[in-house]
């Protein structure tokens, strides 16, 4: 079924089989675009049902759960409730969005920094920092729960705003990124600059900041995204839920006592708030998403 | 902002640093350099570094989660936490090895399972004539961008909402219970065939056992919530690889596949003895990426299941975290993350290992076959 995209492939030194072939290359096109199809309706159904069900009442949606029609439309269970009833919502949306700026903002500049200096800078250690930097990529995140824990306590502010900011901050994978961005670009505009006199902050800000855009963006784009869905890091840095982020309160929601069968409208509508902010990003910038994706699994 | 618009055409442009000046004029360099990086390394130390070195020490003691683990009185373990695991039959070791053994088939399904399917989306999207490329690349590539806590909400409703198996029920099925199936699905086949009955299992495999667990907990396979949590898993996580298998198509060149092509070798021919082959180091990848990530699942186990139904889906990550979190053993919980780093730690340096051998080999194999196309 694979190979049958390539034989759909009209190439030019195949023409001459085409009448031979013309059938079967037909049938294997279509074929093709079945299992597409297929595929992209198991891929898409489920984001569907989570848009439909944001509008379908609590007994609607437990009665035709395949429903592709809210009957009767209503926010009545889902948006609405996270509106105005649902305790926490608001206050856990606006500390999403004050965690995912703080975040991306001192990690592009730290990183953007930190890169540049280990990618351009002589300085007595930068080989060993850089080498630290490449072994604390290879620590996974999950063995760092209860280590977490205990840093924040130690210093006395678990459960509080640093907590959910400052680890956060700590990102290995954008210093190598960025790292990997200068030593990639020419350094003549940097020389031709210095040579005006530039001192090294100014030069870094002025000039080798705005050359770095489309790197910068792709570690903007990885820290939003990062930083907006993170779970597990914000899982052990806080437990009141004034400091709840979105994915804390939503979790918290579906693995409360509330009763696990129900209020499927309400906290389906809550995971679709949580994913249309990353999906509007994601629509606009895609490509730099897949940079990313490719720089993480070199990196890997 | 006026260097951006004379900078860009040079950006790509990529040729190897060479340093024109002496160390002279670069005096100040070693000053500002460190001033550059300090505030990254110092927050890499205080939030990385020295918290494994805390919980390293915590691992050797029977640190309740009152008062600091870091007074000289603190109740000492040494090595108990870690031998508890291996050596000592109970509880911990029960729910330890139970771990291992889930982590173990969700492995075994996950890895080859979300690495086939990302090679099969990859292998339909590359298509050049292909209508709606884009579209299709997005809506496969989509899950694995969004929020974990989000996506698992929506399976939740898929399997325990009622989704699924209303699909089922119109095909005349009745589905499982998914998420609250705690039954062994290598026992359902064996109750199936007639060869074990799971109400009775045989006494022979119930009686006996290794390492705190029966044999008939051993082969017992993933439970029924297991397979759905894997389905969930593979479903998200396939976009990744498969941006990663495109990237890799797109390197093949393609004089090659002409130079197939011209040899008469047909679609399956071409994908078996040219297009797989040069994909052999990304399918390496793949699979050991997919190998370490399979080893630190939590937030999907943490929010869809809590390790229930009957422990069936309690991974390492997550046991790790409710023994200090919940029962405040916190050091039988750092313990387990030593082990488990320690694990992937060897999955990962394995890798990195062959990887650079790979890409040597790989450079050599593509001059090769560019030559053999060429005069083919």
């Amino acid at each position: 079924m694979v190979a049958t995209v390539h034989g759909s492939r009209p190439r030019k030194p195949a023409k001459r089989h085409r009448t031979a072939h013309g059938g079967r290359s037909f049938t294997a096109t279509f074929l093709a675009y079945a299992v597409l199809v297929f595929l992209a309706l198991v891929y898409l159904v489920p984001f569907l049902l989570q848009i439909v069900t944001s509008f379908k009442t609590q007994t609607d949606a437990a009665n035709h759960p395949l429903g592709l029609i809210p009957h009767p439309v209503s926010t009545r269970d889902s948006i609405g409730r996270l509106a105005n009833g649902s305790p926490g919502f608001p206050r856990a949306l606006a500390n999403s969005v004050l965690v995912t700026v703080l975040v991306t903002a001192g990690r592009v500049f730290l990183d953007s920094m930190a890169g540049y200096a280990l990618a351009r800078l002589r300085f007595p250690g930068r080989r060993i920092v850089f080498g630290a930097i490449l072994a604390v990529l290879a620590v996974p995140g999950v063995v760092l729960l209860i280590p977490k824990f205990l840093v924040l306590n130690r210093l006395g502010i678990y459960d509080s705003y640093p907590a959910l900011v400052l680890p956060l901050l700590a990102d290995a994978a954008g210093i190598f990124i960025m790292k990997q961005f200068f030593e990639s670009v020419s350094e003549n505009i940097e020389e031709a600059a210095r040579i005006d006199g530039a001192g090294t902050f100014r030069l870094f800000w002025s000039v080798v900041l705005p050359m770095a855009r489309p790197a910068l963006i792709t570690l903007t784009i990885l820290s939003f995204q990062g930083s907006w869905n993170e779970f597990a890091q914000v899982l052990v840095s806080v437990q009141s839920p004034q400091y709840y982020t979105l994915p804390l309160w939503l979790g918290n929601l579906v693995t409360g006592s509330l009763g696990a069968g129900t209020q499927y409208p309400l906290k389906l509508s809550g995971a679709l708030l949580a994913t249309i902010p990353v999906a509007l990003v994601f629509a606009l910038l895609q490509r730099y998403f897949i940079r990313g994706a490719n720089e993480g699994a070199v990196k890997g | 902002m006026a260097a951006a618009t004379t900078a860009e055409p040079i950006a790509p442009a990529s040729r190897p640093l060479r340093r024109k000046h002496g160390g002279g004029t670069r005096g100040p360099e070693r000053t500002t350099g460190w001033l550059f990086v300090s505030p990254a390394v110092a927050l890499l130390v205080l939030f990385l570094a020295v918290p494994v070195l805390m919980a390293l020490w915590v691992s050797f003691t029977d640190w309740n989660g009152i008062g600091t683990p870091f007074r000289l009185n603190v109740p000492k373990a040494g090595l108990r936490n870690y031998t508890d695991l291996f050596t000592k039959d109970g509880l911990t070791r029960q729910d330890f090895m139970t771990s291992i053994r889930n982590i173990f088939y969700y492995t075994l399904l996950v890895v080859p399972l979300q690495t086939s399917l990302a090679l099969s989306l990859a292998l339909l999207v590359n298509g050049k004539m292909l209508k709606a490329k884009g579209f299709f690349r997005s809506a496969f590539y989509f899950p694995s961008v969004t929020s974990s806590v989000a996506i698992t909400t929506v399976f939740l409703f898929v399997f325990n909402g009622g989704a699924l198996n209303s699909i089922l029920a119109k095909v005349g099925i009745s589905g499982p219970n998914w998420l609250n199936d705690s039954n062994g699905v290598v026992q359902n086949l064996l109750g199936a065939l007639g060869i074990a009955d799971p109400a009775n299992p045989p006494s022979a495999l119930v009686n006996h056992g290794f390492l705190s667990l029966t044999w008939w907990d051993w082969i017992a396979g993933p439970s029924v919530a297991m397979c759905a949590i894997i389905a969930l898993v593979v479903w998200t996580t396939a976009g990744t690889f498969m941006v990663i298998y495109l990237a890799a198509l797109q390197d093949i060149s393609a004089d090659i596949e002409e130079a197939s092509l011209l040899d008469g070798a047909n679609p399956w021919q071409r994908l078996r003895y040219v297009v797989l082959p040069m994909l052999k180091p990304t399918t390496f990848l793949v699979l050991t990426l997919g190998l370490i990530g399979s080893w630190q699942v939590f937030d999907q186990v943490y929010l869809a299941t809590q390790g229930g139904p009957d422990k069936t889906t309690l991974s390492p990550a997550y046991l790790s975290y409710t023994s200090g979190f919940k029962d405040h053993s916190w050091g039988v919980g750092s313990a387990m993350a030593f082990v488990l780093f320690a694990i992937i730690i060897i999955f990962t340096l394995l890798q990195r290992f062959i990887m650079r051998d790979r890409t040597e080999a790989k450079a050599r194999s593509r001059r090769r076959a560019a030559r053999r196309a060429k005069v083919g």
